[in-house]
C-alpha cells in the first residue's frame, strides 16, 4: 500500500511495528471502539490532490475573489488595508514561530516567550496601561473579556455600549452577556459621537462603559470626556482603539480608561477575509489576576540569568478550571508576533507618519470627494459621507466600475441608508483618492 | 553554554533616539491639526532600530524557540504534527491574503466556495449535517456549543436544565467554558478501565441536566467503550452531548461523534488539521451540530443557491455573533488544503497516529508505570509515580532531561488523575526512527534515575537558559519592560 498524504510508515515498519505491539493488523487497534459506532465505510471527501494540483485548485478559487489588489479599496470598519512590512513575512514563516506550541516549556521556548514580553510592552506604551495579555482572539472577543473582568471587579452585572462601537463588537458582547448574568444597555450617538451626559447617565450602576476611539463612524469622540462620565457613574471606562491610530491619539492610559482593548489587524496582519487576527486587552495593575488568557513574565534561572515564564497561571483554566478568568487557551501569539514586528518597524516616528498620513488622506478625501459630510466631525482615517442614493447601491455601481468605495454604513444601523464609510490607509494615494471622487460622481448622479 | 553572554537582549534595550528602519509615504500631503484634548501627548516608547537589527533580532529569539521543525514534539493532547508548507504558499496568495471581510458576497465567491467545501467535509467527518466555522479557538467553539444548548432548551421551554457533566479527565477547558456559559459544573468519575463510570452517572443525570461534555478518546488515551449507554443515559432523560474534538486525530474516517451519538460536536483545526500552532496560536474552532439544532447557530452561516454562495445574516433564533466575520479565513484555508491532499485517505492519518502510539506505548511500559493497561488510541499516559518514590526523580526532570536529548517534552501533570503523569502523543507523521530516538531517550533517563538522579535534577543542560524561578515570576509580576529603575516591577499584592 502507498503512503497517503504526510505519512512516512512503510510496508515494513508497520509490519514491525504491530508485531512490537503483539497485534496482527490496525483493524486490532481499533477493536476498543464499540462495532455499533464505527463507521466501516471510506470516508465520503473528494479524493486526494497532488501538490501541484492542489495548488492550482486553490488558485483557482482565489481568483474568483476581488481582492484589493485587484479592486481599488475603500473599504474598513474595523480591517485595514494598512501596509505590511516584508519582514514580518520572514518571521512568521520561520518554523521556530510557526510550529511551536503555546510555551508551556520556558526553557524551549524563550524565544518566543521573550517575543510575548516585547509585545506586551509594547501593547502598554501604547495604550498607557499597566498590563498587557498575550493577546486575546480578535477585537470582538476582547470586549467580552472586559465585560468578565467589570462583572468581577465591581459585582455589577450592566454592560454599557456606545451605539458608536463596531457593531460586530456589540454583537458579540451581546452573544457572551446572559452567560455572564449581564444585560446590556446602548448609547445612541448625537450628531456622530458620544454625548458624555448620556453616557454618564446610562453608566449609573454599571460595571463597564465601552466606547471606540475613533467610533465606528470614523469619527473622533470627546475620549477624555467620556471615561469621565463613566467613571462618575461608577462604571469602568473601557476604549476600544485602532493601534494604528496611536502615534497621534492619546492613550487611553492618560485620559482615565480602566482598560483598553481593540482589534491589532491594523498592524501588521492580512486583511485576509476577517482572520485570524489579534485581540489586544491591557489594563491597570489593579486588573492583572482578573486578566483573561496567557501573560509572561520576567524572571531567572538556576544561574541568575534572565528568562521569561507564563506567569500568573492560577488566573488561567489549565489550573483553575471552572474558577478560572477564562476558558482561553489557544490566543493568537502568531499574529501578535507580527504586530510587534511591525511596530519595531514602524518605531515611534513611523507610527506617527502612518497616523499622519492617514489624517490627511482623510482630509483630502473629504475635500475632493463632492458629496456632503454626514457627520461635522473630526476624522482620523475613515470619512462618512452622505449620498443621494442608497449607499449600498452606489456599492454595487461603483464596484462595477473597479472601485470597491467603501461601507455602507445602513447594513448595521437603521437610519443611515444613505451614509457610505470610506476609509483611507497609507496604501491609499492621492491619485487614488481622484479615481474614488470620479466615480463617485458618476454613479451618484 | 553558561554565562551571561546566552542571555538576549531585549529589542528595546537595543534602541537608539533617531535610528528607525520603516518610511511611510506622506504624498506631500498637508496634515490637518487633530483637536488638542485628543492628540497625543508623549511618544510611545516604541525600538528606534535599523531593520537588519531587527532581523537579527527576531532571527535570536527564533533560534531560542523550539517548533515540530526543529524536532519530535510529543505534546500529549496538542497533536503536534507536521505542517505542510503548501498550506503556507496557498494562504499567501492575494485572492485570500488581501480580501476584505466585508466585501460583497458577490466578490468573494471563491472565498465562500472554499467554506462550504471544508463545512461538508467536516460534517462528513462528523457524522452530523450542520457546521459553523466562526469559532476562533477549541475552547470558543465549547462556548459556543454550551450556548447552544441554553438555546435549544429555552425553546423548548425546559429553563431549569443549568447543569452541565463533565469527566475528572476533562481538560480545563471544560469546566472554564461551563462557568463562562453560566452552567453549573457536576464531575462524573472514571472506571479503572478509563471509561466514564455509568454507575455514577445513572445517579448525577436528571431533569436538572443540560448535558455532558466529553472528549472520546478520552484525555488518557482511551476510548469509551460504553459511549453507547452514555448517549442513551443523556438522551432518554432529555439532555445533550457535546464532544470535545480535542482528541479526534483518533478516529478520523473510523469513527464518527455523531455516530456516537454527540449532538454537538467541535473541532480543533490546528489539531486535527494541521494549522500551525503558532507558539499559542491561531486555531480554529468549528462547530457541528444535529439538523434540530442548525437554527440556532451563531450567525452569519453560510448558504448555497445553486453555484452562488451568500452569507445568511437572517437567523432570527441565532445565538447570535461569538467572533468578528465568518470566522478565522486563514486558518480555513490551511485546514481545507491539508484535507484535500490526503481525500479519503484522512482514515490513514488516523490509523498511523494509533499505530505510533501503541509502538511507543510497547516500547516503554516496562520502564514506566501504566496506570491503565490497555491499547491506547493517538495518545497515552504514563506516570513516573515509581521513579518518584525509589529515586526521587519526577514528571518534570523527566521532561526537563528530555530537553537535553533534543526532544520537546510531553505533556506532563495532566491529566489530573494519573499522578506524575506523562501524556505522550507522537501524532501520525514521524518516521518509526524518530519513535526509536525518543524510546532510546526515554529509556535512557529511567536508567540514569537509578545511576544520577542528580543530573536529571538539575536538567535541561543544553538549552539557551537553566530552570526558571517561577515562583518569583508570579509573587513580583514583571510583564513589561522598565524603561526607568523607578518602575522596573509592577508589584502586585498577592493573593
Amino acid at each position: 500500500m502507498s503512503i497517503a498524504g504526510y505519512l512516512s510508515l512503510t510496508d515494513a515498519d508497520r509490519t514491525a511495528m504491530l508485531q512490537a505491539i503483539g497485534v496482527s493488523s490496525i483493524d486490532d487497534l481499533f477493536e476498543q471502539i464499540p462495532e455499533g459506532v464505527r463507521l466501516g465505510r471510506p470516508l465520503g471527501v473528494p479524493e486526494a490532490l497532488p501538490e501541484a494540483a492542489l495548488v492550482r485548485h486553490l488558485e483557482g478559487l482565489a481568483a474568483r475573489n476581488a481582492d484589493t489588489s485587484r479592486e481599488l479599496s475603500f473599504l474598513g470598519m474595523g480591517i485595514y488595508d494598512h501596509y505590511v512590512p516584508s519582514i514580518v513575512d520572514t518571521f512568521l514563516s520561520r518554523g521556530e514561530f510557526l510550529t511551536a506550541y503555546t510555551p508551556y516549556q520556558p526553557e524551549m521556548s524563550q524565544g518566543v516567550l521573550q517575543a510575548i514580553f516585547e509585545y506586551q510592552t509594547a501593547i502598554c506604551e501604547l495604550t498607557g496601561m499597566d498590563v498587557s495579555n498575550a493577546s486575546g482572539y480578535d477585537g470582538t472577543t476582547v470586549a467580552a473579556d472586559a465585560c468578565f473582568i467589570a462583572r468581577h471587579h465591581t459585582g455589577r452585572s450592566k454592560v454599557v455600549l456606545a451605539e458608536t462601537l463596531n457593531p460586530m463588537v456589540r454583537q458579540v458582547v451581546k452573544t457572551y452577556a446572559p452567560g455572564f448574568g449581564m444585560e446590556i444597555v446602548e448609547v445612541p450617538h448625537t450628531g456622530g459621537t458620544t454625548d458624555p451626559a448620556a453616557l454618564a447617565a446610562a453608566s449609573e450602576d454599571a460595571a463597564i462603559a465601552i466606547f471606540q476611539q475613533p467610533n465606528a463612524f470614523g469619527c473622533l469622540e470627546p475620549a477624555p470626556e467620556l471615561a469621565a462620565a463613566a467613571s462618575d457613574g461608577g462604571a469602568l471606562p473601557v476604549a476600544h482603539v485602532d493601534l494604528a491610530s496611536l502615534g497621534l491619539l492619546e492613550a487611553p492610559g492618560v485620559y482615565g480608561c480602566a482598560m483598553a482593548i481593540g482589534e491589532g489587524q491594523s498592524i501588521g496582519n492580512y486583511q485576509s477575509y476577517g482572520g485570524p487576527h489579534y485581540g489586544f486587552l491591557a489594563a491597570g495593575n489593579e486588573f492583572i489576576r482578573r486578566m483573561p488568557g496567557r501573560i509572561v513574565g520576567e524572571t531567572t534561572d538556576l544561574e541568575g540569568r534572565r528568562g521569561f515564564v507564563l506567569t500568573l497561571q492560577t488566573r488561567e483554566q489549565h489550573i483553575r478550571r471552572e474558577k478560572a478568568t477564562s476558558n482561553m487557551t489557544t490566543n493568537q501569539t502568531l499574529l501578535a508576533l507580527a504586530g510587534l514586528i511591525t511596530l519595531c518597524w514602524l518605531g515611534p516616528e513611523g507610527l506617527r507618519e502612518l497616523g499622519e498620513t492617514c489624517t490627511a488622506l482623510a482630509a483630502y478625501a473629504t475635500e475632493r470627494v463632492g458629496l456632503p459630510l454626514a457627520f461635522e466631525r473630526p476624522t482620523f482615517k475613515e470619512v462618512a459621507f452622505r449620498t443621494p442614493i442608497p449607499a449600498r447601491d452606489v456599492v454595487a455601481r461603483a464596484r462595477e466600475h473597479g472601485v470597491h468605495p467603501g461601507y455602507p454604513l445602513g447594513r448595521d444601523y437603521p437610519g443611515l441608508d444613505d451614509v457610505l464609510l470610506v476609509a483611507l490607509t497609507e496604501k491609499r494615494t492621492p491619485a487614488d483618492v481622484d479615481r474614488l471622487a470620479d466615480v463617485l460622481r458618476e454613479v451618484c448622479s | 553554554m553558561s554565562g551571561r553572554e546566552r542571555e538576549a537582549q531585549l529589542i528595546y534595550e537595543k534602541s537608539k533616539p533617531g535610528r528607525r528602519a520603516g518610511r511611510v509615504p506622506s504624498y506631500g500631503l498637508p496634515v490637518p491639526e487633530l483637536p488638542s484634548e485628543v492628540r497625543r501627548q508623549t511618544p510611545p516608547r516604541l525600538p528606534e532600530v535599523p531593520e537588519n537589527e531587527i532581523v537579527r533580532h527576531f532571527t535570536e529569539l527564533a533560534d531560542r524557540n523550539f517548533g515540530i521543525d526543529t524536532g519530535f514534539y510529543p505534546l500529549g493532547s496538542c497533536t503536534m504534527k507536521h505542517n505542510p508548507r503548501v498550506n503556507e504558499r496557498v494562504v499567501g496568495l492575494p485572492g485570500f491574503r488581501d480580501l476584505h471581510p466585508l466585501q460583497e458576497d458577490e466578490g468573494a465567491q471563491g472565498a465562500l466556495a472554499l467554506m462550504w467545501e471544508l463545512e461538508r467535509m467536516l460534517a462528513e467527518i462528523a457524522g452530523l449535517p450542520a457546521v459553523t466555522l466562526q469559532p476562533a479557538a477549541g475552547s470558543q467553539g465549547e462556548l459556543t456549543g454550551l450556548m447552544l444548548m441554553r438555546a435549544v432548551f429555552a425553546d423548548r421551554g425546559e429553563t431549569g436544565r443549568n447543569v452541565i457533566i463533565t469527566a475528572d479527565t476533562a481538560h480545563g477547558t471544560n469546566p472554564a467554558s461551563v462557568t463562562m456559559a453560566g452552567f453549573e459544573l457536576a464531575k462524573v468519575a472514571t472506571t479503572d478501565r478509563g471509561n466514564l463510570d455509568l454507575e455514577d452517572l445513572h445517579a448525577k443525570v436528571d431533569d436538572r441536566t443540560a448535558g455532558l461534555m466529553l472528549t472520546n478518546p478520552s484525555t488518557l488515551g482511551l476510548f469509551d467503550e460504553g459511549i453507547e449507554d452514555v448517549a442513551e443515559i443523556f438522551h432518554s432523560r432529555g439532555a445533550l452531548l457535546y464532544y470535545d474534538g480535542a482528541n479526534l486525530n483518533a478516529v478520523v474516517g473510523r469513527s464518527r461523534p455523531g455516530d456516537m451519538g454527540f449532538d454537538i460536536v467541535h473541532y480543533n483545526l490546528h489539531k486535527t488539521f494541521s494549522q500551525p500552532h503558532g507558539g499559542g496560536g491561531p486555531g480554529g474552532g468549528p462547530v457541528a451540530v444535529r439538523a434540530e439544532i442548525e437554527p440556532f447557530l451563531p450567525a452569519p452561516t453560510l448558504v448555497r443557491d445553486g453555484d452562488v454562495f451568500r452569507l445568511d445574516h437572517d437567523r432570527p433564533k441565532s445565538i447570535g455573533r461569538v467572533r468578528g466575520f465568518a470566522g478565522p479565513f486563514g486558518v480555513f484555508v490551511r485546514s481545507y488544503a491539508f484535507m484535500r491532499a490526503y481525500g479519503p485517505a484522512l482514515t490513514d492519518m488516523s490509523e498511523a497516529a494509533v499505530l505510533n502510539a501503541n509502538y511507543l506505548l510497547a516500547r516503554l511500559r516496562d520502564v514506566y508505570d501504566l496506570p491503565y493497561d490497555r491499547l491506547c488510541m493517538h495518545e497515552f499516559v504514563l506516570s513516573a509515580r515509581a521513579l518518584k518514590r525509589e529515586h526521587g526523580v519526577t514528571a518534570l526532570d523527566v521532561a526537563k532531561r528530555l530537553m537535553d536529548h533534543g526532544i520537546h517534552p510531553p505533556t506532563v501533570y495532566f491529566p489530573l488523575v494519573v499522578a506524575e503523569a506523562l501524556m505522550i502523543e507522537p501524532t501520525e507523521t514521524e518516521t518509526r526512527e524518530r519513535l526509536d530516538e525518543f524510546v532510546d531517550a526515554m529509556r535512557s533517563i529511567a536508567d540514569e534515575a537509578t545511576r544520577d538522579p542528580e543530573i536529571l535534577k538539575s536538567a535541561p543542560l543544553t538549552r539557551p537558559v537553566r530552570r526558571l524561578d517561577e515562583v518569583k515570576a508570579a509573587k513580583h509580576p514583571v510583564v513589561r519592560h522598565a524603561f526607568e529603575p523607578e518602575v522596573a516591577e509592577a508589584r502586585i499584592e498577592t493573593g
